[in-house]
């Protein structure tokens, strides 16, 4: 056999400086140790100026805020504290079904986009209905406002009296969300699948794997791998217009808060509402953002495709 | 590497051509790629297609594996005619290997995942026995250690001779090899090539499109030379190296000369 050892790939290639420097006796220059120090000078002005100027913009913009004529009256409506302890129970309630909802749409979602972004790309005359019923459904759920999708779904399905048909306002408006998302991820789903290589496809058609293996074993594990980060993204959306069955006047964190503001005519609820919401969403928007830097090292190192 | 053509065929007696081209004519558009190409290619025999970029040897590679479908003519796999719609394309494919020059490995599985794919959802193989025969395999093309590893993390040598073992797992009747030593850099030719040395010395058909002319000229027992999607010179390599007897032949061989390749 031809011996390929020699040319193996060079394992451990990074060394610690500080292993390479016991082995070849290294001591640094004095040209490096004055670089050296210039960079660490250079970084301590950086953060200097980074430090003042965020307290600059933040003072003014207090400043400016508090010194509004409405200023008084506002931070009564909208940030005060009693109205804010009052409210933070009865909307962390509500965000319970806001979870529920965004678990199990979620995951509906996924599979739904999953099969339409299948549907589109399958080939043969067999497929012409299932393939335009599928980009007939991209087009019309891309294209209808969400909320109006919502109120379609959520006021005129139990309009039409049908027996055995739930009216159930959570039901409906989570069948709105699904039908909403699933034709945004079903897009993501197929940019993943179109932009395997060709190549990949031709090396499994020649190894006598069938069209529907070839889909099953080599292009859909690598587009699903490839769609991870706008998947992610799709998500926190998702998470967010969970509050929008409120309109159905499923009681969620949203409707909680809805319901104390016209109470009391203090809009403060909403307020904690809005923030509980951005706290959510932050750490999955943290995880999305460190699943796409590790995908982009990932691909730096240089796969085959 | 003994065992690695145990796969042939009770009907494969005689000198009935493994591989049979009866005027294939392939165009993309309106671009004539291949015109009236006949070939033979006898059991155990290796054959060379050499010609200049776009002279069409890809393409005939190609067509022999259906992957594209040929125009006109006919196309035999050990006398069957593998062009005729009514044939299940991935049944023959299943009998054909392919080397590509981009090795085309799958990413997202390891050594071991992409050489046992085929054999356990193609060819109903039991995962351990697909597994014992991707290792012996690979142990003799020197990859031994390398079964764990993901396709990355090997130089561009050892994931050419990962793609033949793929190919080799399916126990195909024909080895189609596309020009696999024009992605690697100029070292780690001669590992890939003393391969495709070894398996010949075994017996296996191949057909394979080169540059390496030097190689050609070594292992063939046939080489045929397309120029403009024809075959216009074939013959032993002694024939079509030594006494080129058409004008374009002895142009091409000459720039390759000049090129440093022969």
């Amino acid at each position: 056999m031809s011996s390929g050892e020699a040319a193996a790939a060079p394992e451990g290639a990074a060394p610690s400086l500080a292993k390479a420097a016991a082995e070849d006796a290294y001591t640094p220059s004095a040209r490096r140790l004055e670089r050296e120090r210039f960079k660490r000078a250079r970084a301590r002005r950086a953060t200097a100026v980074a430090a003042c100027s965020t307290l600059i913009t933040g003072a003014v913009l207090f400043v400016a805020v508090v010194n509004s004529p409405g200023w008084p009256r506002t931070r009564e409506t909208f940030l005060s504290g009693h109205y804010a302890r009052e409210a933070l129970p009865k909307v962390l309630d509500g965000l319970w079904l806001n979870l529920r909802l965004l678990a199990v749409c979620g995951a509906a979602v996924l599979v739904l986009g999953l099969l339409i972004a299948v549907a589109r790309t399958l080939r043969g005359p067999v497929f012409f209905p299932l393939r335009a019923l599928a980009t007939a459904y991209t087009d019309f759920f891309r294209g209808l406002p969400l909320v109006i999708c919502l109120l379609m779904v959520v006021f005129g399905v139990p309009a039409l009296r049908l027996q055995g048909v739930t009216t159930d306002p959570v039901l409906l408006g989570g069948t709105a969300l699904v039908l909403t998302y699933s034709a945004y991820v079903a897009e993501v789903f197929r940019a993943g699948i179109e932009s395997v290589h060709p190549s990949q496809r031709a090396a499994a058609r020649s190894l006598g794997l069938s069209a529907r293996q070839t889909l099953r074993h080599v292009i859909l594990p690598q587009a699903v791998r490839r769609v991870v980060p706008p998947l992610l993204n799709d998500l926190v959306s998702l998470q967010k217009d969970t509050g929008l069955v409120s309109i159905a006047g499923a009681v969620d964190a949203v409707y909680a808060a809805q319901i104390l503001a016209s109470k009391s005519f203090n809009y403060t609820p909403y307020v904690v509402a809005g923030l509980i919401f951005v706290a959510l969403t932050i750490p999955m928007t943290r995880f999305t953002d460190w699943v796409t830097a590790r995908t982009d090292r990932r691909r730096a190192q240089g796969g085959i495709v | 590497m003994s065992d690695v053509t145990d796969a042939n065929p009770a009907g494969s007696t005689g000198t009935r051509p493994v591989l049979r081209m009866e005027a294939v004519r392939k165009t993309f558009g309106g671009t004539v790629v291949l015109r009236d190409v006949d070939l033979e290619v006898a059991p155990h025999t290796v054959t060379a297609l050499i010609g200049a970029s776009g002279s069409g040897k890809s393409t005939l590679l190609r067509c022999a594996n259906l992957l594209e479908e040929i125009d006109d003519g006919a196309i035999l796999l050990d006398g069957e005619d593998i062009t005729d719609p009514r044939v299940d394309p991935d049944a023959v494919r299943r009998r054909i290997g392919v080397v590509f020059q981009a090795y085309n490995l799958f990413p997202h599985m390891t050594v071991l995942d992409n050489i046992t794919l085929a054999p356990r959802r193609v060819h109903g193989v039991a995962r351990a026995e697909a597994e014992e025969r991707a290792r012996e395999l690979l142990d003799r093309l020197g990859l031994g250690g390398k079964a764990g590893e993901y396709p990355d993390r090997l130089s561009g040598g050892q994931q050419q001779r990962v793609a033949i073992v793929r190919a080799l797992a399916g126990r195909p009747r024909l080895l189609l090899l596309d020009e696999i030593t024009a992605a690697l850099d100029p070292e780690l030719v001669g590992e890939v090539l003393g391969v495709v040395r070894d398996l010949k010395e075994d017996g296996m058909t191949m057909v394979l499109a080169t540059h390496e002319m030097g190689f050609a000229r070594d292992v063939a027992d046939q080489v045929c030379f397309l120029d403009g999607g024809v075959v216009l010179e074939r013959g032993t390599p002694a024939e079509v190296f030594g006494a080129p007897r058409q004008e374009r032949t002895r142009k091409f061989l000459r720039r390759i000369v000049e090129a440093g390749r022969l």
